[in-house]
């Protein structure tokens, strides 16, 4: 048999028993060897990796940036990059689990939490110096050098927003405004409020309910208790039921949110208490149908259907739902008020109803019920503050105007820019 | 003492809302409430599940008017609940009853809308004054400029597209932002009225 010229020697060419032995050994030896690293080249590693504190934040998150590294190109070496963080700068450093794709020249360190809510990575916390360290992973898992960042950072907390000063101003400027006309209206001053049609129609539409001994449909909106819209349409209830509790009608209210059930039958249940009629009150009549916006349309017009409502709310804030609700209503020949803020609801409702509280109406509607003088100075200075931005609309066309002609007569975008 | 203590709550939960918005600093705490909130919302939420059972209950056993959809209510309640603690809500039963059930009703639902845009339009567009008329021309405009039709035939000298493009960006785009800045100060004013305690119809208190 002739011998190999060269090349790798046989391992057969001697006893069998050697030969396996020597293969296993040499198996044992190979796993030894990280088999990541295994045939590829590391790549270079990043640099200059600097890092400074988020601006305007709570002092929990660090920025990070670096010089990506040279081999850091479409068909290159790197495939991501690895963070490291420590709060020594001699470590030990935890590897942090971001995945930061190649091309990435900075990414936020605040923490990571998974969808289950656990904390994987601790955000960085206020006033504690952190050292990082940046490592470009290869082909294969390869790690490149490190690149160790330049001194410490520390996260700090920010007290006050400079970007929000402009809405600070006039946050402030509304809010004395209204507190003024509060002031008057507690010292007496007659102060007239134009009358809204929807909330005149309020007592009349409750009234037919009555003479019909059918009951009052109010619908709060689809939405949660963390709603304006949906606050607002709560305290409307509260006085619709009290009115409702003294004509002797019932009222119906089917909710989409077990909060605001629970909510609505305390707010339904103290009107009648107030009313002098706590015998009266229905608990069954607040009730939950559920949170999905079709299944809860289909358990409202079934109420309708049902109930044949003589006078129907909707008030608070409605997606696709609304025209359903309202031609369903109207098909059953009830009264139809309906309020909301959201623009795109508002054509459907217009059409379908027979009144519309449109926007701030919506608002205004408990403290215009209410007739207090001190509620009812709210809205005048609420009217008051549309004046004035009314104002700052006609000067901002006229300076956007003359802007047009000579871009650097004056610019005054910034100072309605929210941050 | 039963009055001010809510009012007491919500005061101050109010004020750290606003003040976290002008100052970053109270983020931790903003978050804090908004974890209560959410701890709030999951009790009242096996309360909103009792009234329910109890409501559907109460008809099945009363055999009041339209009881008999109680029962498929109840049953889907259940079973989708033991489909999720059994088998999890990322596959298995839960998932198909939900794609092969929850979804197609709903989309049944939904496609209602059609129908009553169209009623609804019918009412709305028929010109009994001259804001009617107005909405009418308007409407009719829009709706043939966003149609292949619209620029067909002699109607491409008409521009219905070009007139549809500034009805929907000046009018009716002047409109929503009225309506927004309108509705941001009602926010500001209930806010406030809520906030210093002037408010009180969600306690049942005028």
């Amino acid at each position: 048999m002739p011998k190999r010229k060269g090349g790798i020697p046989t391992l057969t060419s001697k006893a069998p028993t050697a030969g396996l032995l020597s293969v296993m050994v040499a198996l044992f030896v190979f796993s030894l060897v990280p088999t990541v690293t295994w045939g590829q080249p590391a790549p270079r590693p990043p640099t200059n990796l600097q890092g400074e504190d988020f601006p305007l934040d709570d002092g929990r998150r660090i920025q990070l940036t670096w010089a990506l590294s040279p081999d850091d190109r479409e068909g290159g070496l790197v495939e991501e990059y690895i963070l490291l963080r420590s709060t020594k700068e001699e470590g030990p450093y935890t590897e942090l689990p971001y995945s930061i794709p190649l091309g990435s020249d900075s990414y936020v360190d605040s923490g990571e939490v998974d969808e289950n809510g656990v904390t994987v990575v601790e955000e960085p916390r206020n006033n504690i110096k952190f050292y990082y360290k940046i490592i470009a992973l290869g082909k294969g898992g390869v790690r490149s050098e490190e690149c160790l960042i330049d001194g410490p950072v520390v996260a700090t907390r920010q007290w006050f927003h400079p970007g929000r000063v402009n809405m600070l101003v006039a946050s402030i400027v509304l809010s004395l405004l209204i507190l003024f006309f509060i002031w008057q209206a507690s010292l007496g001053k007659e102060l007239y409020i134009r009358p809204l049609a929807g909330l005149e129609a309020v007592q009349e539409a409750i009234g037919r309910a009555t003479e019909m001994g059918k009951p009052v449909l109010f619908i709060p909106g689809i939405m949660d208790m963390d709603d304006i819209q949906t606050i607002a349409g709560v305290t409307i209830l509260g006085r619709v039921a009290r009115m409702v509790a003294e004509y002797d009608a019932d009222i119906l209210v089917p909710c989409s949110r077990s909060l605001v059930m629970t909510i609505a039958s305390e707010v339904v249940r103290e009107a009648y208490l107030d009313a002098g009629r706590p015998d009266a009150f229905k608990p069954d009549n607040i009730r939950y149908l559920t949170d999905d916006q079709f299944g809860y349309v289909a358990g409202v017009d079934g109420i309708m259907l049902r109930e044949r409502p003589a006078a129907n709310f909707y008030l608070g804030t409605f997606y696709a739902e609304s025209l359903i609700l309202a031609e369903t209503g109207a098909s059953v020949g009830a009264i139809q008020i309906a309020g909301t803020a959201m623009p795109s609801q508002l054509p459907f409702f217009v059409a379908a109803c027979d009144y519309t509280l449109i926007g701030e109406e919506l608002f205004a509607a408990s403290a215009y019920l209410s007739k207090e003088p001190k509620q009812l100075g709210s809205l005048v200075g609420q009217d008051w503050g549309k004046l004035i931005f009314l104002l700052f609309i006609i000067i901002g066309s006229i300076i956007a105007i003359f802007n047009q002609l000579n871009p650097d007569l004056i610019s005054i975008k910034s100072w309605f820019e929210i941050q | 003492m039963k009055k001010q203590f809510p009012l007491a709550i919500v005061f101050i939960a109010g004020m750290i809302f606003i003040v976290q918005f002008f100052s970053p600093a109270f983020t931790p705490i903003q978050e804090r409430f908004t974890h209560w909130y959410i701890v709030v919302a999951v009790f009242a939420f096996v309360l909103g599940l009792a009234n329910l059972t109890r409501l559907n209950l109460q008809k099945i056993h009363r055999q009041q008017e339209g009881w008999i959809y109680s029962i498929p209510l109840l049953i889907g309640l259940a079973g989708m609940a033991l489909c999720s603690f059994i088998f999890g809500i990322e596959e298995g039963p839960f998932v198909w009853l939900f794609n092969n059930m929850m979804l197609p009703m709903s989309a049944t639902m939904f496609s209602l809308l059609a129908f009553f845009v169209a009623s609804a339009s019918y009412r709305a567009f028929r010109a009994r004054h001259k804001e009617a008329v107005m909405l009418l021309v308007a409407a009719v405009i829009v709706m043939l400029g966003q149609v292949p039709i619209g620029s067909a035939g002699f109607m491409e000298h008409l521009r219905l597209s070009d007139i549809t493009q500034w009805i929907m960006a000046y009018p009716n785009m002047a409109g929503q932002r009225a309506i927004m800045i309108g509705a941001a100060l009602g926010v500001v004013a209930i806010s406030l009225r809520i906030l210093l305690g002037i408010e009180r119809a969600y306690l049942g208190e005028d």
